[in-house]
């Protein structure tokens, strides 16, 4: 049981101007289930990279040992036949495909060169089974949620014979129940002699999964650790991870709560695909000066459509209710009306929604806000390159320069980008969707006293996040919604998760 | 309109951490890019050093200078208003049939109704316009996709053509739509001799000399600038050499041209263009914002960028561009004809993708375009003066435009994995 299954020693990676991974070691054992940890940035996923092949033998140094043998692995498919598969921080499932057709694609069942339907369809379902997927093979995937297409991933996976699955992040995107799922069926393949490794900033699932755990720091190994023996707390991951101890999750902070800035009234959204239903059904809110108001609410609540059906309709149709700012009513029919009233939206799904990989951060950062550094139409780009240099430090992105291209960056550091591009938007309504998914303890810390101090300028703040602890640890009150409605409202004082969980699960009577 | 940023000061978070790392080793990195951007720049150089050693010389030769450019201007205009239309993520089939549908337009407007030549230029120009906006309409607003809306328009305006023309060639043309096309800028200040070059015009002299000034000095405060303002900018030396380099180069043709012809009045105006629309491509809001719609279309249109109208707007110019190049394509051949401008279309988006476009958009520059176009040119060219034939040409220039984006897919593959 003792031995070692993988064994990576002294990688090295750099990408120009970065060196992503240096002299790295990790050992994993089989049968466990083997955790990394560490900051945005740190080379996890790099590393993971390293393993699967999707960064050839010879673009890196140092070997691999994979039962035994040394492997020299020129791409995923290659690294697929010796049974490591990866599932990526970003999921992979092409949207108009069955779930059967995902599973099996470019590994089909053929019979006489022809695809064997029956087969594939009957094959997916016993892999649907073990991962505990309750849905129809024949169902495209783009009708799923988040977690089931999670679970997809896993059953491809198995398909494919997997002796060492790699997990990065994968309970970012995933309500609680999911996760839990998610972990137990990780428990489950253990039984089956199935070794995982799971990269992930929720300690708290570390904690209650992992066997041991290794953690990276700035490109290097810092320790690894056996979680039983060495009796692994939650803390003892934080101060491994950024180097010292993190005396609180949650920067102290006293907000000073002035005159109501937004109010929305009577709100009602419906679907753009399904004719006629309602996704948000009749909702109330206010947002005050200098105050942090959350929004709490289940996968599929309506908290993001919600967001972006005020943020100047950039989502759904038939949208009727009032919006008033300071106020007075206004009426916001697209972004830019939106942005020119001093709203701001900081989506969830940056690399859909909020970035342009392929330009640098310089120009992600000018890019809600060009007006402010162009006259007469010409932008001046000492001044934008200026702008972008200093919310670079302030926010403490890891990159090289403000010339480092998005696509580059690690999640944590994306988010930053998101995070720099609307406070020089400077608005007066901030609305963060998710502000700290996928982002590290360290850096949640930061993005807290960001939100904090944004507050105390004078900015109303609304967070929507999946983290009850994190809602209840930064906001002033808390809205919670369900169905599309809003069922609750709770001040601070008042909130516990309980409280909460009720108003987010009411059903309609 | 508050202050120009917010007070960022009070969100300074502690910078405790992050030991190293942060640094600026920045050094490395760019190199790296600018090779990969110079790429094409150095192929071309190559290609021109190749023709003119297997044709003795002959491509350089003043004559043939001239007529390169002149030959391909109407590309290279067209090569402008596509490239911009790539970065957005879109295509246009149709600048073929459109030269050729505002090419006729303004012949019959000067030839048959005799309307005085620089009101027949606005007119056509405004029809090409509207030609664009028609295509924009289908495009931005009605959520066609261009691939569609321009194919059709291709066999729209090649009708338009024939309509317009009833079927047959219209011309002579004035003679200031002919000097326009294929003319040269007058000597008034007579001849300089330059030893054994032989004679040469002064002002065409003045010009290149000015031009040359120019760019050292707009170069010079650019960069003064960005030191000013403590980012990172290439070795003086790099600098010298990359200026004297451009100087050479064209001073080169500059003195060519002026033992010729003086300056071919369409290099002029190509001169004008390529200069206004890389200032509009790189620091112009509108500019920025085809960038961003083509890196990113949804994350654009949440930044509030009027997705939309910058893409519309992107077809009128389009549109306005092609009729520029029918204008000019007419004047030279002293005709307008219904079938003008096959193929040009291709050649256009050709010159866009040698130049660095890439299909998926958000990439690419003005000069890369106009970069590409000339190595078709040179290569057509300097093939004709080796005496292949036409097949031979297409040839080598379908090998051409492969190879180019193949080492552009290679290249971003190998950045994606580097060492
Ligand atoms: N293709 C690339 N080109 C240049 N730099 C890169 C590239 N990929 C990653 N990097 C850099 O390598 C470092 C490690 O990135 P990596 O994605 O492995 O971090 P991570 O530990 O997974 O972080 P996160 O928790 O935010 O996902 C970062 O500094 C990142 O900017
Ligand atoms: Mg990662």
């Amino acid at each position: 049981m003792a031995d070692a299954l993988l064994q990576m020693r002294g990688i090295t990676k750099t990408f120009p101007g970065v060196k992503a991974l240096s002299d790295v070691n990790l050992t994993v054992k089989r049968g466990e289930i083997h955790a990394i940890c560490g900051e945005n940035g740190a080379g996890k996923s790099t590393l993971m990279k390293v393993l699967s092949g999707v960064y050839p033998h010879g673009t890196y140094t140092g070997e691999i040992v994979f039962d035994g043998q040394e492997c020299h692995f020129s791409d995923i498919r290659d690294s697929e036949k010796r049974g490591i598969v990866i599932i990526h921080q970003e999921l992979a499932l092409s949207p108009y495909l069955s779930i059967a057709e995902n599973i099996f694609l470019g590994n089909e069942v053929v019979h006489r060169g022809l695809i064997d339907w029956n087969k594939t369809n009957a094959q997916a379902a016993e892999l649907m089974r073990r991962v505990g997927l309750v849905e129809n093979p024949t169902t495209p995937a783009m009708e799923i949620g988040v977690g089931k297409q999670q679970l997809v991933e896993i059953a491809k996976a198995l398909s494919k014979e997997v002796r060492l699955l790699i997990l990065d992040e994968p309970t970012a995107a995933l309500n609680d129940e999911d996760s839990a799922h998610l972990l137990n069926l990780l428990r489950g393949l253990r039984e089956q002699g199935i070794t995982s490794v799971i990269i992930s900033h929720k300690l708290n699932e570390i904690e209650a999964i992992a066997d041991s755990l290794t953690i990276i720091r700035d490109g290097r190994t810092i320790e690894t650790l056996d979680m039983k023996a060495d009796n692994v707390t939650e803390d003892r991951i934080i101060s491994g991870m950024v180097g010292r101890d993190l005396e609180h999750r949650y920067p102290p902070h006293e907000s000073t709560v002035g005159a109501e800035v937004l109010r929305i009234e009577n709100w009602t959204v419906h679907s753009p695909t399904q004719q006629g239903r309602k996704i948000i059904d009749n909702a109330n809110l206010t947002l005050r000066r200098g105050e942090i108001v959350g929004l709490a609410g289940l996968m599929g609540a309506g908290r993001t459509e919600l967001a972006m059906s005020v943020f100047g309709r950039a989502y759904g149709v038939d949208i009727s209710g009032r919006i008033f700012k300071n106020g007075k009513e206004i009426r916001l029919r697209n972004v830019g009306d939106a942005i020119r009233h001093g709203l701001a939206y900081a989506t969830e799904d940056r690399k859909r929604y909020g970035l342009n990989l392929i330009e640098d951060i310089q120009r992600n950062v000018s890019g809600a806000s060009l007006e402010k550094l162009a006259s007469g139409g010409w932008v001046n780009e000492n001044k934008e390159f200026e702008v972008a240099e200093r919310y670079r430090k302030d926010l403490n992105v890891k990159a090289p320069s403000v010339a480092s291209v998005t696509g580059t960056l690690s999640g944590g550091n994306q988010q930053k980008v998101v995070l720099a591009k609307w406070i020089y938007s400077d608005p007066d309504v901030l609305i963060l969707d998710e502000p700290t998914r996928g982002i590290d303890v360290g850096a949640k810390y930061e993005i807290y006293t960001i939100i904090n101090a944004l507050a105390d300028q004078g900015k109303a703040i609304l967070v929507i996040s999946s983290e009850l602890p994190e809602l209840l640890g930064i906001c002033d009150r808390i809205y919670a919604l369900s169905a599309g409605r809003v069922t609750g409202e709770v001040p601070r004082a008042e909130a516990t998760p309980e409280r909460l969980m009720q108003f987010m699960t009411k059903v309609k009577e | 309109m508050s202050s120009v940023a917010p007070a960022t000061g009070g969100i300074t978070t502690n910078t405790a951490k992050v030991p190293g790392g942060g640094g600026p080793k920045v050094a490395n990195g760019r190199f790296t890019i600018n090779l990969r951007q110079s790429g094409i720049y150095i192929a071309f150089a190559v290609i021109v050093l190749g023709f003119a050693i297997a044709t003795d010389g002959k491509l350089l030769g003043f004559q043939n200078i001239s007529n390169i450019i002149i030959q391909n201007s109407y590309i290279l205009v067209l090569a402008i208003g596509m490239i911009l239309i790539i970065i957005a993520g879109h295509i246009d089939l149709s600048v073929g049939s459109v030269v050729a549908a505002t090419g006729g337009l303004a012949a019959v407007l000067m030839v048959n109704l005799d309307i005085p030549w620089p009101l027949a230029i606005l007119i056509t120009l405004v029809a090409g316009g509207v030609i664009g906006a028609w295509q924009g309409y289908w495009v931005a607003y009605f959520g066609i996709p261009a691939f569609i809306v321009t194919l059709a328009g291709m066999l729209l305006f090649r009708a338009v053509a024939m309509q317009v023309l009833g079927n047959q060639g219209v011309g002579p043309f004035p003679d200031q739509i002919r000097t326009l096309a294929n003319g040269f800028t007058p000597g008034t200040l007579g001849n300089v001799a330059l030893g054994p070059l032989g004679g040469a015009d002064i002002i065409t002299l003045l010009v290149g000399i000015l031009a040359c000034a120019g760019m050292v000095v707009m170069q010079l405060r650019t960069r003064q600038a960005r030191i000013g303002y403590k980012q990172s900018v290439e070795p003086f030396a790099m600098f010298v050499v990359r200026n004297v380099l451009a100087i050479v180069v064209i001073m080169t043709i500059v003195v060519q041209l002026a033992r010729f012809k003086n300056l071919p009045w369409v290099l002029v105006l190509l001169a004008v263009l390529v200069i206004g629309y890389t200032l509009v491509a790189n620091r112009t809001v509108f500019g920025r914002h085809v960038y961003a719609i083509g890196g990113n279309l949804q994350a654009a249109s949440l930044s509030g960028v009027k997705v939309k109208r910058v893409t519309f707007w992107l077809f009128v110019n389009m549109g306005v561009l092609a009729a520029v190049a029918g204008i000019i394509l007419s004047g030279r051949l002293n005709v307008a004809l219904p079938g003008a401008g096959q193929q040009f279309e291709l050649d256009a988006i050709a010159a866009a993708f040698i130049g660095g476009a890439a299909v998926q958009g958000g990439v690419g520059r003005i000069v890369g375009a106009i970069t590409g176009g000339l190595i078709m040119a040179v290569i057509n060219n300097g093939m004709s003066l080796l005496g292949a034939s036409p097949d031979q040409v297409m040839l080598a220039k379908g090998a051409v435009l492969l190879l180019a984006v193949a080492l552009d897919v290679w290249a971003k593959r190998r950045a994606g994995a580097s060492r």
